[in-house]
């Protein structure tokens, strides 16, 4: 693929550590210093916010796990830690996050990505100004009416054409997800690409090339750090997404890719255990952590890969 | 920035060359794209307003919870749900832009900088209760501060921090590097780069980040309850550190009461927030439209 | 850029005046009685805190956070009052004592459980608790699937189970009711923490049964068949108000409780509140589809608070099946 990078001069020093341009010496260098520091703490607070959230969760978890083996945690693939015959095998509470996340970005991807061309390349800038907004609605919906709507409107609905279906299933909440986070591909991402100078785009027609192609080999790789961006942020918040599943994709934990069975999710177990009924303090309550450690730990390995797989494409004008 | 040859922003202009089949195809398609999704939140729209229309009045805005259906209000939920989104707007966005400025102009390549992101695209994953576990065991009972709407309002402010700042990260990335290097061949500081520059190009996009952020921070049940959000109060908080609740909350209670009138509170509860929720979007969209508009490229 | 800037410092203006309109009831804060704990006696509290308030007697503030997490905040301090559907579980009472929070148990209701079936369903006119079992035992799992394993004459039609989810009171109750050990079920049913789901699953589905609270079978008895449970002996007893009441209802009639900081009891508005569900919640609960207590039981009761009795009567093991709510206040 001949991809088109400007050599500005920018994208060289950018690759320098901290060197975007500015003068360094200037008259109030305490004040520089000092607007970077505060600048920097707000930057602290995720690293804090993290380790918070690790100290409450393995606080918990490392009494779990004083009572229920690794080897156990990872090895059984049966999930019953409230039942009386219980097994505390994670994979099926995974392969339910799994199979509802899986269907999210099936459906937000595709939409998300051609509403963002099309409301970048080819909308007038009315319409621009009208349906970028009304897609954003989406992200707001409150997720129990989502969950709600899955579960009373759509699961029926599906059943029509799938007539084996259960009345919790995978299926209806992932679709229901994706919708929910359409926007934050289309709307970031057509950010990004609005953002791509008109001038790649003249020069690749001045070359001839036509309109889809000048989009596919030129305007999309230049914004591709933005839209791959965008897609990490509305994967995570499926991974993440706790009422939708709760409601309309059932509590049975299941080891299965089938999406027409109940399953159960890490986010809706967790909300379960900890709504309900349980004893805080018990082993039953302390898989609440040991699944939000879990559940930790995959975000974290997905995203470290995504960043390298990120990073073969940043092509980006402006550096 | 192009010179010499006139603007075109609009993608209608190009009309004029003529489509192929081929584009006129992936347009079709991609208005399709658009189209479902927004026929969707219509419908969805349109079947909670058929059962919400009767029931929404005055009396219901102002009005306080009740055992009798009919007799239950909004009010206490909806001026909680005010105070929580005033709250954390104040809180997450300063923060959030504070953060994505010094990783994108400061941090570059540095370790720090790299440790900090994949931080926050962890968090962005993190599921919306394990930040009410940590507001609970922080805000709540560590620093002391009780149930209140401050506790809530921190807790919703980490939840939507790494929104905020992945957004305004992607919009500060757009200023193109020829505007920062003409800023500092003027003799600017770096802040004065960005304060000047930087920033006010970027702010179409970290509205973008603060619209889908508070959207997100409005619709939230779970992290509320552990923090300590209350069901029923009949009184309205008055300060940050009053209890409160909120209107996710009491559509959640609303709708599993067995009594069928509650459902349609709920559904009516459901519209002011949408409505709610829209007025605040539509403020923010207003305003990142005309900010784009001054902005040529 | 002034124009935009002038803007957002509205924006931000409006959001913060917005709350500031609230105004009203708030001014004086007084004292809060606050409350938490389990959904399924949230209804009688509410209602009990509503008509309290009218009276002038203070503040009430409720919070759901469920039985355990409303014990786990009672234990803390932070609430005056928890509402339970079981009783209190030893992990609990030793934070409570650990804390040093000493409490007086008060059974303010009851509540029975259901078991539904389709209205079209003319087959079941009864069930003994010997065929439930059979039907949820965990040993049931995939092999009881059809109504004709339950009883023999009944119709091979497929059998579709639909109850509450494992961590709600009313699942733990049934299972050790029914199957004879809480928690213990088979896995492969309809679960859903929102009793109106199981509702409309059951309402659906010819081949359906399920189990939820009452106050859900009352308010779509439209929509459901109730079915008679016997023990074995005595005939068959459908759930109503009197037979939860007198206790024939058996075995699935429960208490619901409140649990009363003894600390929080000194307060005059604390102690007027439960004086006054005592007196009042009985008609509330009805209201809302609970069973209020028998009057002796309510007399009981009353002793008990004015004694400021603490402890659990249940000794800290957690629910118990088929006993009367006199029955374990005499024991006192």
């Amino acid at each position: 693929m001949s991809s088109f990078t400007l050599p500005e001069p920018a994208a060289r020093r950018a690759t320098r550590r901290g060197s975007r341009p500015g003068r360094r010496s200037s008259a109030t260098p305490l004040a520089e210093k000092a607007i970077e520091w505060s600048l920097l703490a707000c930057g602290l607070v995720s690293i804090l916010t993290t380790l918070g959230i690790l100290a409450v969760l393995l606080v918990e978890a490392v009494g779990f796990f004083e009572q229920v083996s690794l080897a156990d945690f990872l090895g059984d693939t049966e999930w019953t830690p409230l039942f009386a015959d219980k097994h505390f095998g994670i994979w099926p509470l995974v392969a339910g996050t799994f199979l509802t996340t899986g269907i999210a970005t099936l459906v937000a991807v595709p939409f998300g990505l051609l509403a963002a061309i099309y409301l970048s390349e080819f909308a007038p800038q009315r319409a621009r100004r009208v349906l970028k907004p009304a897609l954003e609605v989406l992200a707001g919906v409150p997720t129990i009416v989502y969950g709600y709507f899955a579960l009373v409107v759509v699961t029926p609905m599906l059943q029509e054409v799938f007539p084996s279906l259960a009345g919790f299933n995978a299926l209806s909440a992932g679709l229901v997800m994706g919708i929910m986070i359409i926007p934050m591909v289309s709307s970031l991402s057509e950010d990004a690409l609005h953002a791509v100078p008109m001038a790649l785009r003249e020069a690749s027609w001045g070359l001839g090339a036509g309109r889809l192609v000048t989009i596919f080999k030129v305007v999309l790789p230049a914004a591709m750090s933005g839209i791959v961006a965008s897609i990490i942020l509305a994967v995570s918040r499926a991974v993440g997404e706790t009422m939708i599943v709760a409601i309309a994709a059932g509590q049975q934990p299941r080891l299965t890719l089938d999406p027409t069975v109940p399953v159960e999710t890490m986010t809706s177990y967790i909300v379960q255990v900890s709504m309900g009924d349980t004893p805080t303090g018990t082993l039953e309550y302390r898989t609440i952590f040991a699944v939000g450690v879990t559940l930790f730990a995959l975000t974290l390995l997905m995203n470290v890969l995504s960043r390298r797989f990120v990073k073969r494409f940043r092509y980006g004008a402006s550096r | 920035m192009s010179v010499g040859v006139p603007e075109i922003r609009d993608g209608a202009s190009i009309r004029r060359r003529g489509r192929n089949l081929g584009e006129r195809a992936f347009v079709a398609l991609s208005l399709l794209a658009i189209a479902i999704p927004l026929l969707i939140l219509v419908g969805l729209v349109a079947h909670t307003l058929s059962d919400a229309l009767g029931r929404i009045d005055w009396d219901f805005i102002v009005g306080y919870p009740s055992r009798r259906a009919s007799a239950a209000g909004i009010l206490p939920a909806l001026v909680g749900s005010l105070w929580l989104i005033g709250l954390t707007a104040l809180i997450a966005l300063p923060l959030g832009v504070g953060a994505a400025v010094w990783l994108e102009e400061y941090g570059g390549r540095s370790r720090l900088a790299g440790f900090i992101e994949v931080n926050i695209a962890n968090l962005a994953g993190v599921p919306s209760i394990i930040y009410g576990l940590l507001g609970l065991g922080l805000f709540v009972r560590f620093l002391g501060l009780d149930r209140s709407v401050l506790a809530g309002a921190l807790t919703l402010s980490l939840l939507v921090m790494p929104i905020v700042i992945m957004a305004t990260r992607e919009a500060l990335r757009t200023v193109p590097g020829h505007l920062r290097e003409a800023a500092a061949a003027l003799g600017a500081t770096r802040w004065q780069v960005i304060r000047q520059v930087v920033l006010p190009m970027s702010l179409p996009g970290i509205l973008t980040g603060s619209i889908l952020s508070i959207s997100r921070a409005i619709g939230e049940t779970a992290p509320l309850i552990v923090v300590g959000a209350l069901t029923y109060m009949t009184f309205l908080p008055q300060d940050p550190g009053d209890p409160f609740t909120a209107l996710p909350i009491q559509i959640y209670n609303w709708v599993s009461r067995p009594q069928e009138a509650f459902l349609v509170n709920a559904a009516a509860g459901i519209m002011v927030l949408l409505v709610t929720m829209l007025t605040l979007n539509s403020a923010a969209i207003l305003l990142r439209n005309r900010l784009q508009r001054r902005i040529r490229r | 850029m002034t124009r935009a800037r002038r803007t957002l410092v509205a924006l931000a203006a409006m959001a913060l005046a917005a709350p500031a309109c609230g105004g009203g009831k708030g001014a004086d804060r007084g004292a809060i009685i606050e409350i938490d704990g389990s959904s399924t006696v949230y209804p009688i509290t509410e209602a009990v805190a509503e008509e309290f308030q009218k009276t002038g007697g203070g503040r009430v503030t409720i919070g759901v956070s469920g039985t355990g997490g409303g014990f786990k905040k009672f234990c803390a301090g932070e609430t005056a009052i928890t509402g339970a559907s079981r009783p209190i579980k030893p992990s609990e009472v030793e934070a409570c004592d650990k804390a040093g929070v000493k409490y007086v148990e008060l059974p303010v209701a009851y509540d029975g459980i259901a078991v539904v079936v389709h209205p079209d369903n003319a087959f079941v006119d009864h069930l003994t608790v010997a065929e439930l079992k059979t039907m949820w035992a965990p040993e049931a799992q995939k092999t009881v699937t059809k109504w004709s394993q339950i009883r023999a004459g009944f119709p091979d039609t497929e059998l579709h189970l639909f109850g509450p989810g494992v961590d709600s009171g009313t699942y733990d109750y049934f299972t050790k009711a029914i199957v004879g050990k809480e928690h213990s079920s088979r896995g492969d049913y309809t679960s859903s923490e929102d009793d109106n789901v199981l509702v409309q699953g059951v309402s659906r589905d010819t081949g359906a049964l399920g189990f939820f609270g009452f106050a859900y079978y009352i308010e779509n008895q439209d929509k459901l068949k109730v079915v008679p449970i016997t023990d074995g002996d005595a005939a068959p007893v459908a759930p109503s108000v009197e037979t939860v009441a007198t206790g024939s209802y058996q075995p699935l009639s429960r208490p619901i409780f409140i649990y009363v900081a003894l600390e929080q009891a000194k307060r005059p508005e604390v102690a007027a509140f439960v004086d006054f569900w005592n007196e009042h919640g009985g008609k509330l609960a009805a209201e809302v589809g609970y069973i209020p207590l028998p009057d002796k039981a309510k007399a009981l009761v009353a002793k008990r608070f004015a004694a400021r009795t603490t402890g659990s009567v249940f000794e800290g093991k957690g629910a118990t099946v088929g006993v009367s709510v006199e029955e374990l206040l005499e024991r006192e």
